[in-house]
């Protein structure tokens, strides 16, 4: 049969784009394995299932609403055509539209669940939906369309290759506020101020996770050129994008010794991902050495922020602020000082550098306000939290009625109370009573 | 009758189950039990916050012996289970008043 070039390089870009767009697809598991790992057993099903429920929340509302506000033709702020995907043309960026749609919808899915590791353990199942169901269908994609779908931002010259803004400062931000509406996991900080350990109950999980996310990673920023054909690119994504995330494991395993003693294997994982995000945005217009840069100073950011936050009693279960966010950020004003030409430390003057934070600020204005007014609608209604004797409990036999580990059940008072006493929890509840009159 | 009650290290339990078979008493009741004497508590990190383990894994053998073998038995079990560090662990002897075995329903010493 007779093929044309066009058709042989629509094929081989199509190709890539799903390809890709199934790694990114199959993070999820990297996600809910990492979640798992890093949180309790007792809170294992809540987790598993909130991770399944996010993407197919997404599949369907980034359908419905979701991709029209982000890629629609509209104007400066969202999309208003291709409203349930009606009306759109057969190719985008020289793909079949729905593959783009596809792999759209994986960074989607991928940007939505980054709230659940900062909210863990002791968020109402229902609430969580209804956080799902908004910033897929609507926080997400409008920051969406003003760096990529043609927004102010884009226009203005903003840079985000494959997402550090886009994906993960948004899941960032929103991660942040929600986990300060909800409050510390009973337990997490004393009296004094002081944080007490809540140790995760499975490391190889959390590094299965870990695997899956890097390996995953590989689709999300090479997939990012949307062309099999840019061989170069894509190459040169891919070893940009190992290099930071190398770079940030050795940074972090050297730096918990220096301040532990010990070389700590959760905040190498977290090295790891930090690198990976803070690379996300720069990785297609960035040398190796400065991919290597890039990976240090944000894994170094990663370790002193999970401190920080810490300190400044915000309860983040899996570290999702300090490689979300702070690398969210960061990887955004890295493209500023490192692009190729662009960049500041390299000749390109202040010009990148000020777009990017002004893309920075303004999708923290976004997401804050949105997050915030959001929570604050879902604490009101159907309430945010669960109540501390389910929380003590488990959520899973609260919301879900079974254990992840049913070999393996709770059997005595203490276990259940978290080494509290009956007296302890009875002032938890008493408490509880005073503040909802 | 007696019961030797022992709490030793876990790492111990197969040297000390190799003592008793060889001494003709293979037959034992384990548990895996948390406890400590005077031995230090165990410091370990999650994500920069250290915290203490003080409920240390031990395992406990109960044996219920007639009265003449009890010393052997517990010269055994301490024999196999010293280190020589703290945290070895203790053993403590209690009288027994009856035992049944209840395949066969035999009484006291016929069903030890």
């Amino acid at each position: 049969m007779g093929v044309t070039t066009a058709e042989m390089v629509t094929a081989i870009n199509t190709m890539w784009v799903l390809v890709t767009g199934f790694l990114v697809f199959f993070m999820q598991l990297g996600f809910g394995m990492l979640e798992a790992g890093l949180i309790r057993v007792k809170n294992i099903t809540n987790i598993l299932i909130k991770n399944i429920l996010d993407f197919c929340i997404a599949s369907i509302v980034y359908w419905m609403m979701g991709y029209a506000l982000m890629y629609g033709a509209g104007n400066m702020l969202f999309g208003t055509t291709f409203w349930f995907l009606s009306g759109i043309p057969a190719t985008t960026a020289g793909v079949p539209t729905l593959a783009y749609w596809f792999f759209q919808l994986c960074f989607a899915g991928a940007a939505a669940t980054i709230v659940a590791g900062g909210v863990a353990e002791r968020t109402k199942f229902i609430a969580y939906l209804l956080y799902s169901v908004v910033v897929s269908t609507f926080i997400y994609p409008i920051v969406g369309h003003w760096i990529w779908g043609g927004g102010f931002l884009a226009s203005m010259g903003m840079l985000d290759y494959a997402g550090s803004s886009v994906v993960h400062s948004v899941g960032g931000w929103a991660a942040l506020i929600g986990t300060m509406m909800l409050g510390p996991r009973i337990g997490k900080f004393n009296k004094d101020g002081s944080a007490n350990a809540i140790v995760g109950h499975s490391m190889p999980l959390a590094n299965i996770g870990l695997w899956v996310l890097w390996m995953g990673w590989f689709g999300f920023n090479p997939g990012s050129s949307l062309s099999g054909m840019q061989v170069g690119l894509n190459a040169s994504v891919a070893v940009n994008t190992n290099a930071a995330s190398a770079t940030g494991a050795i940074t972090c395993v050297v730096l918990s010794k220096i301040m532990t003693g010990k070389w700590d294997l959760g905040m190498t994982t977290n090295g790891v991902l930090a690198g990976l995000v803070a690379i996300t945005a720069p990785c297609g217009y960035v040398s190796i050495a400065s991919s290597i840069v890039i990976g240090a100073i944000g894994a170094t950011f990663c370790y002193f922020a999970v401190g920080f936050f810490d300190k400044v009693h915000v309860d983040d279960p899996v570290g999702a602020l300090p490689v979300h966010l702070v690398n969210g950020v960061w990887g955004t004003i890295s493209i500023g000082l490192f692009h190729e030409t662009k960049g500041l430390l390299f000749g390109g003057g202040f010009g990148q550098l000020s777009v990017q934070l002004l893309g920075v600020v303004s999708v923290a204005a976004w997401v804050v306000t949105t997050a915030t007014a959001l929570f604050w609608v879902i604490k009101h209604t159907v309430g945010l939290r669960v109540s501390a004797r389910e929380e003590l409990e488990g959520l899973d036999i609260g919301e879900h009625g079974m254990s992840s580990y049913p070999e393996f059940q709770i059997t005595t008072p203490s276990m259940i109370l978290d080494g509290h006493s009956a007296e302890t929890l009875a002032n938890i509840e008493r408490a509880e009573k005073a503040t909802r009159k | 009758m007696k019961k030797i009650e022992a709490i030793i290290r876990p790492e111990r339990l197969p040297a000390v189950r190799a003592a008793l078979e060889e001494i003709g008493y293979p037959g034992m009741t384990l548990s895996e039990v948390k406890g400590h004497g005077k031995e230090a508590a165990q410091t370990q990190q999650w994500r920069g916050v250290k915290f203490e383990i003080e409920l240390l894994p031990k395992i406990k053998i109960e044996i219920v012996a007639i009265d003449d073998d009890a010393s052997i038995i517990v010269s055994a079990i301490v024999r196999a289970a010293r280190t020589g560090e703290s945290g070895d662990g203790k053993i403590f002897v209690l009288p027994v008043d009856g035992a049944i075995r209840i395949r066969t329903g035999d009484r006291d010493i016929n069903a030890i």
